[in-house]
């Protein structure tokens, strides 16, 4: 039931279409429950005319032509009530699945951070699917069901009504028989996919490991393992086959009682004249019609309650609030922004850890120049470039940009103009040229090779057969590491930023394209403000203003060569990099 | 990529194929022929259910027999019964043999690939060989079962009930039969377009899931680009193609069903129309009659079946072909026919002039020639990428070289059998992997010969058992996959522990780089110390003490040996180990002088 609470607006939309499903449901049923009737009125005329062969001939004719022509008039319908229900319910998913993303669209970065990709893809998948599972055939067949059985009820008790009780003893026990059978195979098949996924993960586990199987010579130990799970798996497989190989008999036995009873007990009541031959058929025939609603009805009840339990799964993720959103603060007036930046006081935690990923952090990066930011793994870095495009809310302080406290730009307003590239740099597997031009909305030419060559990538481009339409990823050719980096520096600097911010992406180029690169930003960012995130001292050393993190406070601050002479951290690395090209040219 | 590989459908039958797969089923040759027998017994009690009807109503209720009636009734009780019970026993037993076929054929993968070189590991994806041994050997399951002896129990159906209906009446059964090419047609047909409906939807929903995972992976660039309005829409487009291939679909279904019962219909009006005559002409009873009804519903189920079996044959020839082509992979390193038994060394290693490459002749290692004498510890030092790792490599021989000769107390590891080259080896590496399941089996990787003592013993050399008992279980405590709640240090040291409880004459260690407290840095390095005592060590250096400790260093770079001596004399001669030392070593002295 909270299920189809859940679910009411998105029914509502189809309201029209379900209607006429109904109507053809109850039409279909209609027609169709009469067969019987014509095969028994048929079998008792025979039964009662022997002898008149013309009118037996022409009689018998007839009955065959409303045979066939009601069960085409039926088919008509039943045609129908899949083409509306059915559709419906795949309309309905096509309508979840988007909304669904439309929720992931709206999340945070720390959203994707704890919750992992395999779990969303699993809720994209098997919950929506559970739930249009309850949506089309969960609806379907409940009510075509429903009416089989009445209307067949209605005929059998005015043919007989002792007779219909008698049929009617085994068939309730259909339904519990399929619902329990399906509940026991719902949890064991839970249970056998565990048991898989266990075997899954030891070989993915041996396969990773296996330097230390092959340097310990633990092959057949190993194997051992594998085979210990394989039979627990193997195991798992035969207790669901045994319910399995069950069920079916079982209702075939049911099913096979409900007619012998019809027969014997029919059989005794024709012998006593109470029916007429032609009735035992007609009431044969509608115990076969009545097969399936029986089994529908237990299955149903399995279907539904999984589907309100995954719908109540996505309900959940849905309902969720996004964190980081235009608020009432938002300024609207805000369209531009000019790039100035200013941290006062800030301090950052993540949610899930305790420990302050920056302190105290106090900042000014001016309009049109470059910001470069050096310390170990771990030092606050990314997370001090995160705050400017609002990845994550700053926890105390003030980051203002412009003068603009950060939460009262517009968040659209605000990402258009930072051109972002990540340290760990992602392309779709699409086209370069579309990847290039994923930020922005007018595709002009001139700019996708303009960005490009400032970037250093068109050199590689022209050398690919397909230029700036070669694919990337699995469908096209694998990018080098590099290549990523300055495809992904292109697609940041075609949305004429007033702030880029480079997070150690250019660690996979060399030095002698990184000088290039930069060397070209400098021209593109003349007027606006640049921060570079890097180990190399080549890539900082021209920058404006350098600064040390380490464990996410500043503790150095200033020019290459004002830090050069501090001796401190940024010095060691300088001199470091000194050895590590001498070492190179031995 | 290997979903592509996955979706290739090879052909629907392929007799080579089949042959290599019918042998599976070989050592369950019995169990075959039961259920083989039992789906025959099981099709014919099925199909004489009319005949029970007709004898009841022409035999029994047309005379006004009662008693012959309960007798009729009592008899098709017990049919009923035993078809029941030996439908169960069929329907487990192809289960069953599926089941363990499919086992034999995943522990058979599993073998195989326990001994390929790592050669073979570096060509394949992990991925790809792991779902080999789950996927797809998982579809040859419904092959195995349902595909081989249900193919038996259908076509006997159809047998049973054609000879039947003959038997009865041959003019009502041809009459009955006539409509059966279009019932065929229609369903092959129908299972033809359901088909291509369906693989047209697997596609689709493959393309929502690369998007999805692609998406979400890449989320962080969608919301920086403000691009989510226009991926939606690319989304909804993609959603909206899987929508109307289902919706296609459907159609297919929902005109299928209806026809098969205008078909149906069609049989009952001629059976009808028919039977007009007969019963004047006496050749035809009211029980035919009713028995023909009810044949012409029992008609439909095996045909259906039967359709379905091209789809199981198609996929299962396609997953077959691709799991036999990896244990026709034969890559390994085989053991020469007759080698020498080394049992224990006296841990002399000599590699002379040998020669390396992964790929062809991009050498990584370049004419080496190297000593060590029983005890010595050798350090290797060099820049990332001098081939350092590669040595390690080649002495436990995962890889053979392609020049010159790696010899142990004199003899060619070639002509040694590795399970003896490698029980005379350690190797600690610089990742540890430890594998899920508990600290004891990380310590002696579930060797008996290893007792609880010994593990516990190694332990407390190395210093980490009082780690290990403060777990909650302590030797028995939870290791997560890859030891994810366990810090470096810690892993370092649950490694060091396996090395010394295995106790090789041989020590090959690759130290980690990464860093670690300062506590934990001297238990690592006590533990070193124990580690090296009184065995053949090679060392790949990165910690100073280490270095200071060895008996000679080696200077690598570029695949090439290009210093050696000990620290002090390398510093003197101011070369490629002056300048490591400054990069890598120099600090470290600065940080143990503090």
């Amino acid at each position: 039931m909270k299920l189809l609470y859940h679910l009411l607006p998105y029914l509502q939309k189809y309201r029209s279409t379900l209607s006429w499903g109904l109507v053809t449901i109850i039409l279909a049923n209609l027609l169709g429950v009469v067969l019987p009737h014509f095969i028994g009125n048929a079998i008792d005329t025979m039964q009662q005319l022997p002898k008149d062969g013309e009118k037996l001939l022409s009689e018998m004719i007839w009955y065959s032509l409303l045979v066939i022509s009601f069960t085409i008039m039926s088919g008509v319908f039943t045609y129908y009530t899949r083409q509306t229900i059915i559709v419906v319910s795949r309309k309905i998913e096509f309508d979840l699945r988007n909304t669904f993303l439309s929720f992931l669209q709206q999340q945070p970065l720390s959203y994707f951070q704890k919750t992992p990709t395999g779990d969303l893809m699993a809720h994209a998948t098997n919950d929506i699917n559970a739930v249009r599972n309850a949506l089309g055939p969960g609806i379907m067949y409940p009510i075509d069901s429903l009416m089989t059985l009445v209307f067949s009820l209605m005929f059998m008790f005015v043919k007989s009504w002792t007779l219909t009780l008698i049929a009617l003893i085994p068939l309730p026990l259909v339904s519990l028989a399929v619902y329990y059978a399906g509940k026991t195979i719902h949890t064991k098949s839970i249970e056998k996919q565990e048991t898989y996924s266990k075997l899954t993960t030891r070989a993915q586990e041996n396969l990773s490991g296996i330097r230390v199987v092959k340097s310990y010579v633990r092959e057949e130990y190993e194997i051992g393992l594998f085979e210990k799970l394989s039979t627990s798996y193997l195991k798992k497989n035969l207790e669901l086959a045994k319910v399995q190989s069950l069920m079916w008999p079982m209702m075939f036995l049911l099913v096979g009682s409900s007619i012998l009873l019809t027969i014997y007990f029919g059989g005794l009541k024709v012998i006593n004249n109470e029916i007429t031959i032609g009735t035992l058929t007609a009431f044969l025939a509608y115990l076969v019609m009545l097969i399936w609603p029986m089994i529908a009805f237990g299955w149903v009840i399995n279907i539904l309650q999984q589907g309100g339990a995954s719908m109540g799964r996505l309900q959940k993720i849905i309902d969720r609030e996004p964190e980081i959103k235009n608020s009432t603060d938002t300024n609207y007036v805000i369209t531009d922004i000019d790039g100035e930046i200013e941290y006062k006081n800030v301090s950052f935690t993540h949610e899930s850890a305790n420990r302050t990923a920056l302190k105290n952090i106090n900042l000014k990066i001016s309009k049109g120049s470059t910001l470069a930011i050096v310390g170990h793994t771990g030092s606050g870095k990314s997370t001090l470039i995160n705050l400017i495009p609002r990845l994550y809310d700053i926890t105390e302080g003030n980051l203002l940009i412009d003068g603009n406290d950060i939460r009262t730009i517009p968040l659209e307003t605000l990402r258009t103009k930072i051109g972002y590239v990540s340290q760990e740099t992602f392309l779709f597997s699409d086209s370069i040229a579309e990847n290039i031009f994923y930020g922005v909305e007018d595709k002009k030419t001139d700019e996708l090779i303009s960005s490009a060559s400032v970037s250093q990538i068109s050199v590689d481009v022209e050398e690919f057969q397909n230029k700036y339409e070669t694919i990337i990823g699995e469908r096209g050719i694998t990018l080098s590491g590099g290549q990523k980096q300055r495809t992904s520096i292109a697609r940041a600097i075609i949305k004429n930023p007033k702030i880029l911010i480079i997070d150690d992406a250019l660690s996979a180029v060399d030095t002698y394209t990184e000088d290039k690169i930069l060397h070209r930003l400098r021209e593109v960012m003349k007027e606006r403000t640049s921060i570079i995130i890097s180990h190399r001292i080549s890539t900082v050393k021209d920058a404006n203003l350098i600064i040390v993190l380490e464990n996410g406070e500043i503790v150095e601050k200033g020019t290459h060569d004002e830090l050069v002479k501090l001796n401190g951290i940024y010095s060691d690395l300088y001199s470091k990099q000194l050895l590590e090209q001498e070492l190179e040219k031995l | 990529m290997s979903m592509q590989d996955d979706e290739i459908l090879g052909k629907a039958y392929d007799s080579n194929l089949m042959m290599r797969l019918i042998r599976y089923l070989r050592p369950y040759k019995w169990q075959v022929t039961g259920a083989i027998v039992l789906s025959m017994v099981v099709a014919l009690l099925e199909s004489v259910r009319p005949f029970f009807t007709k004898i009841a109503v022409d035999d029994n209720i047309a005379k006004g027999d009662k008693e012959g009636l309960l007798y009729t009734t009592m008899l098709f009780f017990a049919v009923l019964m035993i078809r029941g019970v030996m439908q169960f026993f069929n329907a487990y037993l192809t289960q069953w043999i599926g089941q363990k076929t499919i086992y034999d054929l995943r522990i058979e993968i599993y073998r195989h690939l326990q001994y390929r070189s790592l050669r073979f590991f570096d060509k394949n994806p992990i991925g790809r060989l792991i779902t080999r041994v789950t996927n797809d050997v998982e579809v040859l399951n419904e092959m195995f079962s349902s595909g081989i002896v249900m193919v038996f129990s259908d076509v006997f159906m159809i047998i049973g009930i054609v000879w039947l209906m003959f038997s009865m009446n041959w003019k009502l059964a041809i009459i009955t039969l006539s409509v059966l090419p279009f019932l065929f047609y229609g369903t092959f047909l129908f299972r033809k377009k359901a088909r291509e409906a369906y693989r047209e939807v697997r596609l689709q929903v493959a393309k929502i899931n690369t998007f999805m995972q692609e998406h979400i992976s890449g989320m962080l660039v969608d919301q920086i680009f403000n691009r989510q309005k226009k991926s939606f829409k690319k989304f909804e487009y993609i959603n909206g193609a899987h929508r109307d291939a289902n919706i296609k679909s459907i159609f297919y279904y929902a005109l299928f069903y209806p026809s098969v019962d205008i078909i149906g219909s069609v049989v009952v009006g001629l059976i009808i129309w028919y039977s007009a005559n007969g019963i004047i002409e006496g050749t035809v009873t009211i029980g035919t009659i009713m028995a023909f009804l009810q044949f012409n519903e029992m008609f439909w189920r095996p045909i259906r079946d039967l359709s379905e079996k091209y789809n199981i044959m198609q996929t299962a020839m396609a997953s077959s072909e691709r799991i036999f082509k990896l244990l026709d992979d034969k890559t390994a390193i085989i053991d020469s026919e007759n080698p020498v038994s080394l049992n224990k060394t006296k841990g002399k290693i000599e590699f002379k002039n040998v020669w390396f490459a992964y790929n062809d002749e991009e050498w990584i290692l370049k004419n080496i020639s190297l000593t060590i004498f029983p005890g010595e510890t050798i350090a290797i030092v060099g820049h990332t990428g001098a081939g350092k790792t590669t040595i390690i490599n080649l002495l436990d021989r995962m890889y053979d070289i392609q020049k010159g000769e790696i010899l142990i107390d004199g003899i060619n590891i070639k002509n040694v059998s590795q399970v003896d080259l490698r029980k005379n080896i350690g190797l600690v590496m610089q990742d540890v992997f430890l594998f899920s399941g508990d600290v004891k089996t990380n310590i002696d990787l579930g060797n008996e010969e290893i007792s609880i003592d010994k593990v516990k013993h190694s332990a407390e050399m190395v210093g980490v058992k009082k780690f290990i008992d403060s777990l909650q279980g302590g030797f028995s405590g939870e290791v997560k996959e890859r030891g994810s709640t366990f810090s470096v240090g810690q892993k370092q040291l649950i490694s060091f522990a396996r090395t010394l409880a295995y106790n090789p004459q041989i020590l090959v260690l690759d130290e980690a780089t990464s860093s670690v407290d300062t506590e934990t840095e001297i238990l690592i390095q006590q533990a070193i110390i124990k580690l090296l005592q009184d065995r053949t060590s090679i060392v790949i250096a990165h910690r100073l003490s280490t270095i200071q400790r060895a008996d000679k260093i080696i200077v690598m770079h570029k695949g090439e040996i290009r210093e050696s001596g000990n620290h002090q004399e390398l510093l003197a001669v101011g070369g490629i180990y002056q300048k490591l030392y400054q990069l890598q070593y120099k600090e470290q002295e600065k940080a143990s002088l503090n």
